[in-house]
């Protein structure tokens, strides 16, 4: 879990769930890890990466988070908290069995599958929980 | 989506005018190829020249026109793979399962 000790910054933003805006959050995301301090050819590829793994983690909240009308948003938390990016995908629906998401089986040549598996390879740390409230992804990136 | 076909030498080629291919759009890119296959197209050549960011949606989609171009006993291409995207095709391993060209050029050659 990410530590809440020193949050250095904090992006909190809610969106409708539709596919429409996947470019909007996607970019915010990118932007966020270019900003960062660092190596520049390592921080674009975490800029790519982050942009990735925030549309891949909106794109599930969309597709099995929404259980009703009332329901159609969702809530990404983007911060960086001591070293680590953290990302949270908060959805409202029924939410999905994570650990059940096999990894995909180059040999069958699914045409799904590979969202979860770009989270998992891409970050170093991915939890989802579901609670009263509803669900969370939440994903980090040591940044130093 | 901005999608353009040409006929080029009996072969199609569809060049995907976007610099983003994800669950937006990515159903629509597969039910194009699944049309020009349909219509009769041969040997398909997707130039992917602007794209910088594909998602495993993207993935899909064109995994979908690989098995079809599989069935109709055709050609399917890919062509211009930014750095970004071909890493993508990487880490999935599935560059292993494409043919894929540097540019349309290599891939207009074969």
């Amino acid at each position: 879990m990410c530590t809440t000790s020193e949050t250095i910054l904090n992006l909190d933003i809610m969106v409708p769930s539709q596919t429409r805006y996947l470019r909007l959050i996607g970019n915010i995301a990118e932007q966020l890890a270019r900003d960062l301090d660092g190596e520049k050819s390592d921080r674009e590829a975490l800029a790519y990466h982050l942009n990735l793994v925030v549309t891949e983690a909106v794109t599930n909240a969309i597709q099995y988070g929404c259980a009703n009308e009332r329901k159609d948003k969702i809530r990404i938390l983007l911060s960086i908290e001591n070293s680590d990016l953290c990302v949270r995908v908060y959805d409202y629906g029924q939410g999905f069995d994570f650990e059940a998401v096999p990894t995909p089986d180059i040999d069958e040549l699914s045409e799904r599958g590979r969202g979860i598996f770009f989270i998992r390879s891409l970050m170093d740390h991915v939890e989802y929980r579901k609670t009263e409230s509803g669900n969370v992804l939440e994903m980090k990136k040591r940044i130093t | 989506m901005k999608l353009v076909t040409e006929q080029r030498d009996g072969r199609t080629l569809l060049i995907v005018k976007e610099g983003r291919l994800d669950a937006h759009n990515s159903g629509e890119l597969k039910d194009r190829i699944l049309k020009l296959f349909e219509e009769g197209g041969r040997d398909l050549v997707v130039d992917l020249g602007d794209v910088q960011f594909i998602d495993s949606s993207g993935l899909g989609a064109l995994l979908s026109g690989h098995k079809n171009a599989i069935q109709r006993s055709t050609g399917f291409a890919l062509a211009g793979l930014q750095p970004r995207v071909k890493a993508m095709f990487e880490l999935t391993r599935l560059q292993r399962v494409f043919e894929i060209y540097p540019g349309l050029r290599e891939a207009l050659d074969v």
